[in-house]
């Protein structure tokens, strides 16, 4: 099947301009701002059922249709932090098919009326921002961003902001303190950006990857879109596959196909003869799954995954073997938190403190059965108290691995496992 | 030399980015221009960005705390620094993290007596795939480094040694 998202793996050189107009770019922008009232953009890409590929699944249009329209002006801000570990899928698209995301980017900002919009790269992305800077100005150039476009009234600008080294401004609300030259430490919600977002005016946050579906539906329709996938989860979606596979990448499949497809037909199994052990399908934040039959035949989308004790996240799927330890997994999730708490709440900031801790002993040989018990306690005394989802995030790994691998952590304390 | 001597356009051309009632946006990329040269940013160039959007310098000084890739610290002209979060662990970058830091002959954190190189352990780059990866960020921006073996490594580290010697 021909990609949707990926389409450089079809057509090379789709990253320069006369060819990506040569395949059809930007007819969707101009069919929507030429045809289409900004009203009706949305309402397509809702009919179309595509829901935000940055972890939380909430569906796209009605989010844009939450715009408040007594506030003015509103702002178009495209969430390209990645930095999920396991997450590589923004990054392809970006440098490989970028004018398809920045198409995206339009047809969103013209849905909402928003004259201005901003791309927020986290600050390793530094070479992708100055190409994107390359290809906005190549859109200017061409007619495609700029004042009264396609001859109407509509004037849309876009630019890029780069991020610094928080993973915490991947969660909207921070990202957008962030942008406004702030430390990036959530707000608390409600009012969610719709209603107070960039600078305290109405604003649409979305991941580069669901912007980047909104050209296939504007050109295509809704109908045409949900071909793809199941009908609680229509569409594609880019699986980042990593860890101990043979052939880790991002695999664009329908939303529903299994793990095992991903992991064996196109990942092309474990390494090394090795035996697979644990998958945590939205990386470091996930539920780790054990890996047997039943949840290697669980369709990958929304629903499926939370049946079978995770999520979908941003479907970054880490692969682990059977030649290593959930402990020592679980240190490094623990690590990883540890150092990204923004440190505004305290159920998190100390949570993560001790929890860093307790594992550290553990993984040293000095830790006893107690503190296996200890780091379990800790970690659901932190779940439900912060004011974003990165306490909750940092307790998941741990809860579920000394649930279902007890006898990994047995082995490390000493204890017998029963 | 003042920033606003050296780089007047650039700055110009970083506040057009943003509604000119909120020049505090600008913070972020005036910092990063400000440490562009040196590695690191220094206290009147904190007053200075301070002042070009209207905050005070210890507001600057905390966004450069916060922020893992502000420096206001003078460390190796070249940061290498290599993920070891768990993707990327789980297809050896412990190993090569103790490669490359033993070829050096510092440890994690450390900065080589020659001034040259810091090496810093990192989270997740996105590009677990193509693991072990390194990051190195230096006056020249921030580049990525993928499916490195240690030859590799060391090839790339004395190609830097030698172009900094030829200056
Ligand atoms: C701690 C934390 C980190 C997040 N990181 C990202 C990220 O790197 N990229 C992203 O698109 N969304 C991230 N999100 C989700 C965003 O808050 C937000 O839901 C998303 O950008 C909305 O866009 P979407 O509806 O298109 O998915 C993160 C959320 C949390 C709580
Ligand atoms: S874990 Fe190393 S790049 Fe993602």
């Amino acid at each position: 099947m021909a990609h949707i998202l990926l389409r450089h793996r079809d057509i090379p050189d789709i990253d320069q301009l006369d060819v990506y107009v040569q395949n059809g770019g930007f007819a969707a922008f101009k069919k929507a701002v030429t045809t289409m009232q900004p009203d009706e953009v949305t309402e397509e890409v809702k009919a179309s059922g595509l829901r935000g590929r940055g972890g939380a699944g909430f569906p796209t249009g009605l989010k844009w249709s939450f715009m408040d329209k007594n506030n003015w002006p509103h702002y178009v801000v495209a969430n390209a932090d990645e930095s999920e570990p396991g997450t590589f899928k923004d990054r392809e698209i970006m440098e490989r098919n970028p004018f398809q995301f920045l198409e995206g980017v339009a047809i969103a900002a013209y849905a909402v009326g928003a004259h201005r919009a901003y791309v927020y790269l986290r600050g390793e992305f530094w070479q992708v921002a100055a190409w994107l800077d390359e290809k906005i100005a190549e859109m200017e150039a061409a007619g495609y961003l700029g004042e009264n476009l396609f001859g109407t009234e509509y004037s849309l600008k876009i630019y890029t902001h780069l991020g610094a080294g928080a993973y915490i401004c991947g969660e909207e609300t921070a990202l957008l303190e962030s942008l406004e030259g702030k430390r990036g430490q959530p707000r608390i919600r409600p009012p969610f950006p719709p209603s107070y977002g960039l600078y305290g005016k109405p604003t649409v946050v979305n991941n580069v990857e669901t912007l980047a579906n909104v050209p296939y539906i504007i050109a295509n329709g809704a109908q045409a879109y949900r071909q793809f996938g199941t009908e609680k989860s229509p569409g594609v979606k880019i699986f980042s596959l990593s860890g101990n596979v043979n052939k880790p990448g991002n695999y664009e499949l329908p939303l529903g196909a299994t793990f095992r497809e991903l992991i064996y037909e196109y990942g092309g199994g474990i390494q090394d003869g090795h035996k697979i052990k644990a998958i945590m399908p939205a990386g470091a934040s996930s539920a780790v799954i054990v890996a047997n039959d039943e949840a290697l035949d669980t369709p990958m989308d929304y629903e499926n995954v939370q049946n079978v004790g995770s999520m979908l996240g941003s479907a970054s799927v880490i692969v682990i073997d059977d030649t290593f330890d959930m402990d020592w997994v679980v240190a490094k999730t623990i690590e990883f938190f540890k150092h990204e708490s923004c440190g505004k709440c305290t159920p998190c900031r100390e949570g993560n403190y001790w929890m860093l801790n307790i594992i550290e002993r553990i993984e040293e040989g000095e830790g006893s059965p107690q503190d296996v018990q200890l780091l379990d306690n800790v970690a659901h005394q932190m779940q439900g108290k912060c004011l974003c989802a990165l306490g909750e995030f940092a307790t998941m790994a741990v809860t579920t691995s000394i649930e279902r691998f007890p006898e990994d952590f047995a082995k490390r304390v000493g204890g017998q496992h029963e | 030399m003042s920033l606003k001597e050296k780089y007047s356009q650039e700055i110009e051309q970083i506040l057009a980015k943003y509604p000119p009632e909120h020049k505090r946006s600008a913070v972020m990329p005036l910092i990063y221009m400000a440490q562009r040269e040196g590695g690191y940013v220094t206290k009147e160039e904190m007053a200075e960005i301070a002042a070009i959007v209207g905050i005070t310098e210890t507001e600057v000084a905390s966004l450069i705390g916060f922020y893992t890739l502000f420096h206001d610290k003078k460390e190796g002209i070249y940061r290498l620094q290599i993920c070891t979060d768990l993707p990327c662990a789980l297809r050896g970058a412990d190993r090569f993290l103790r490669d490359v830091c033993d070829h050096l002959g510092i440890q994690p954190g450390e900065t080589t007596p020659d001034g040259l190189f810091t090496v810093e352990e990192v989270k997740c780059l996105a590009a677990c795939d193509h693991a072990p990866v390194m990051q190195v960020q230096s006056p020249q921006g921030i580049e990525y480094h993928e499916q490195l073996t240690l030859d590799m490594t060391i090839g790339l580290l004395d190609a830097l040694r030698q172009a900094e010697e030829a200056e």
